[in-house]
């Protein structure tokens, strides 16, 4: 096992170098001279040289990813643009939003869709087998980005439920000490902010939920429907074992396998939807950030974000790959 | 053409016992895309599937007119008119209109023609590319596999949209943009279909036979290798013009795909999403299309992975 693990964080190092060549390479994209755009049309020409040189664009392309790769390593990723605040700092500030996002919204999806895809299995071809299944399909069609507008007009504006943005309310004052606000009301023992904040996650988390969720009731569903059809199944049934025994402590832990990798898969699915959901619900996590940053021409900013959410990315596979070897030992090293 | 001129002709020898000795006869085979064909038209999901795309296809060609407006055309008097069935609104504008008192209908009629467009824009760059790389690095294996294939893992250690938008970021925001990165994006799931294929295939008799006679590898591969790959890559290239379009609808929505004023349903939510509190129209219609539209490919997908590739379901 542990042979396993060191082979797959060594297999990390050579993508994340092949992420960081593919980012660098990135600005060679942008047509024309990247420190005019990021400048804009009316800078005056010392500062486009003097950017071009802060940047090293003015170095040929190999000593630029040289440099790129060993600042990279040191943890700089430079200045943002707009605020003149270290990157890294920035990112910090963000990325704990986007988590506590990612992982409400995964909650959703495996609790919802778990159970909506065992209970398909066990009662297949009734009604509710079909609505939940039309229900899957059109959740992984669903333009997330639509069904957050839509869920802010009736549960916001109409019934005035929920909050309509952001992730806390402004009367509220909150120490941040970990920027997971959940945890840090939890600590401060402050259970209005608690409650606040887990009213302001549920609108946007559960829109994020909705693609995850409805992947996870399917592959839930027909592997449940896999595992019923074996003989230690009928063995089980014939044994006289109630149904909810033959159900939840027979057939659910070997379905679960096949699962448990996709939930790990839908991470990255999360990761790439917090951008369009943080947009609509003015989330203040990583994706709003880089966005931001498209829009400003941070090309630095940019790189340096893409960069963070495409390790954790590949991270968080690799780490779904130990995982499953460890819950199913026939997967070893090859 | 020989047997419907027999049909055709009055048949001189009707009797019951030649009628008999021809139902004896076994019935012609079929060939295996007339079989697929069939197990597509009995699977109701994919009938399904096949009506919404056929709506929206005939909507797309038929805009001008479907479309009772100009789609760009403003009208300042008859800004967010409500649909017809509120009391404020009236059969003038069936769906009301923007805050430019831009006719809603006619936009999203107009709508599903970008849409179209971009599906089939960025699927044929991901098809075309895709195909290429993963018969080559499956038809040469070795270093040039090695390379290629390591390529198409990188590209999918991005999660797509947050590629796509750091593509289009660098590129400049722009419909044509949009729809490239959304191509190059997806370029790895093609790929990794069409290699495993030629890699099952490559070793097989007919193919080895084909080469013994002199077969040149551009031969074995379109002509030999290909053809028995296409179940899959069909059933890929229909799903992939579900997410081209949810995507490209995404870039837009961002700013980062059509500008405006451009009808493009992405677009015309993030016009809707200022009017929310004003205008649930402006944002629900446009959407319910996107939404639908991309159903209606992922239905097909969905069940021609049933009809066509058994291998595939899951």
């Amino acid at each position: 096992m542990s042979r396993f693990i060191l082979h797959r964080l060594l297999s990390l190092i050579p993508t994340v170098l092949g992420i960081s060549l593919l980012v660098f390479l990135m600005v060679q994209l942008v047509p024309g001279d990247p420190a005019e755009m990021m400048l804009g049309e009316r800078a005056s020409e010392q500062a486009i040289q003097d950017l071009r040189q802060q940047l090293g664009l003015d170095q040929p392309l190999y000593i630029q990813y040289g440099m790129f790769l060993s600042r990279l390593v040191r943890g700089d990723l430079g200045r943002a643009l707009r605020t003149n605040e270290k990157i890294t700092v920035e990112i910090a500030e963000r990325f704990p939003a986007t988590i506590e996002l990612s992982l409400m919204a995964m909650l959703f999806a495996v609790t919802l869709g778990m159970l909506a895809g065992i209970i398909s299995a066990t009662r297949q071809y009734s009604l509710f087998d079909y609505a939940s299944m039309i229900l899957s399909l059109v959740g992984v069609s669903m333009p997330i980005f639509w069904l957050g507008l839509v869920l802010m007009i009736i549960f916001s504006v109409n019934l005035g439920w929920l909050p309509l943005s952001g992730r806390m309310s402004y009367n509220i004052q909150l120490q941040s000490v970990t920027h997971f606000y959940l945890l840090d009301s939890v600590l401060a023992g402050d259970w209005k902010a608690l409650r606040d904040v887990l009213w302001h996650l549920v609108l946007p988390a559960f829109t994020l939920s909705t693609i995850p969720m409805a992947i996870i009731a399917r592959i839930t569903r027909s592997s449940m429907l896999e595992v019923l059809r074996q003989d230690y199944i009928r063995t089980a049934r014939a044994k006289g074992l109630s149904r909810f025994a033959v159900h939840y402590q027979h057939a659910l832990k070997n379905a679960l396998i096949p699962v448990i990798t996709v939930i790990g898969l839908q991470f990255g699915i999360l990761l790439g939807g917090a951008i369009l959901t943080e947009t609509i619900f003015a989330w203040p996590g990583i994706g709003l950030w880089l966005l931001n940053a498209v829009y400003a021409r941070d090309f630095n900013a940019v790189q340096g974000g893409t960069m963070l959410v495409a390790t954790t990315f590949v991270s968080i596979n690799m780490i779904v790959d130990v995982l499953y070897a460890w819950v199913n030992p026939r997967i070893k090293v090859n | 053409m020989k047997v419907r001129a027999d049909r055709s002709a009055p048949d001189p020898v009707a009797s019951p016992a030649a009628v008999a000795a021809r139902a004896a006869l076994p019935p012609k085979p079929r060939s295996p895309f007339r079989e697929g064909i069939g197990r597509l038209v009995r699977n109701r999901t994919a009938v399904a599937g096949l009506i919404i795309i056929t709506v929206f296809l005939l909507m797309a060609l038929l805009a001008p007119w479907l479309a009772p407006r100009d789609p760009l055309a403003q009208a300042l008097y008859a800004k967010l008119k409500p649909p017809f069935w509120d009391p404020a609104g009236s059969f003038d504008h069936l769906l009301g209109t923007d805050d430019f008192g831009r006719d809603l209908l006619s936009r999203i009629i107009y709508g599903s023609r970008i849409s179209m467009l971009v599906g089939l824009v960025s699927v044929t760059i991901s098809l075309f590319f895709g195909t290429f790389a993963g018969a080559v690095a499956g038809f040469y294996g070795g270093r040039l596999d090695n390379l290629i294939m390591r390529f198409m893992d990188l590209l999918l250690a991005f999660p797509s949209i947050l590629l796509a938008i750091v593509i289009v970021a660098f590129l400049g925001p722009s419909l044509r943009n949009a729809m490239l990165a959304i191509g190059v994006v997806s370029i790895p799931r093609y790929a990794r279909i069409v290699r495993g294929s030629v890699l099952e295939e490559y070793n097989k008799d007919y193919v080895q036979g084909a080469r013994a006679l002199g077969a040149g590898d551009g031969r074995l591969i379109f002509h030999h290798i290909l053809p028995n790959c296409l179940a899959p890559l069909i059933v890929q290239t229909t799903l992939g013009f579900a997410s081209a379009i949810l995507e490209a609808a995404a870039l837009s929505f961002l700013g980062l795909g059509a500008q405006p004023p451009t009808p493009e349903w992405g677009a015309m939510l993030a016009n809707g999403r200022a009017l929310i509190l004003r205008a649930w129209w402006a944002v629900t219609f446009p959407g319910l299309m996107i939404l639908f539209a991309v159903l209606g490919f992922n239905l097909l997908g969905d069940g021609m992975r049933d009809a066509l590739d058994p291998r595939l379901r899951d």
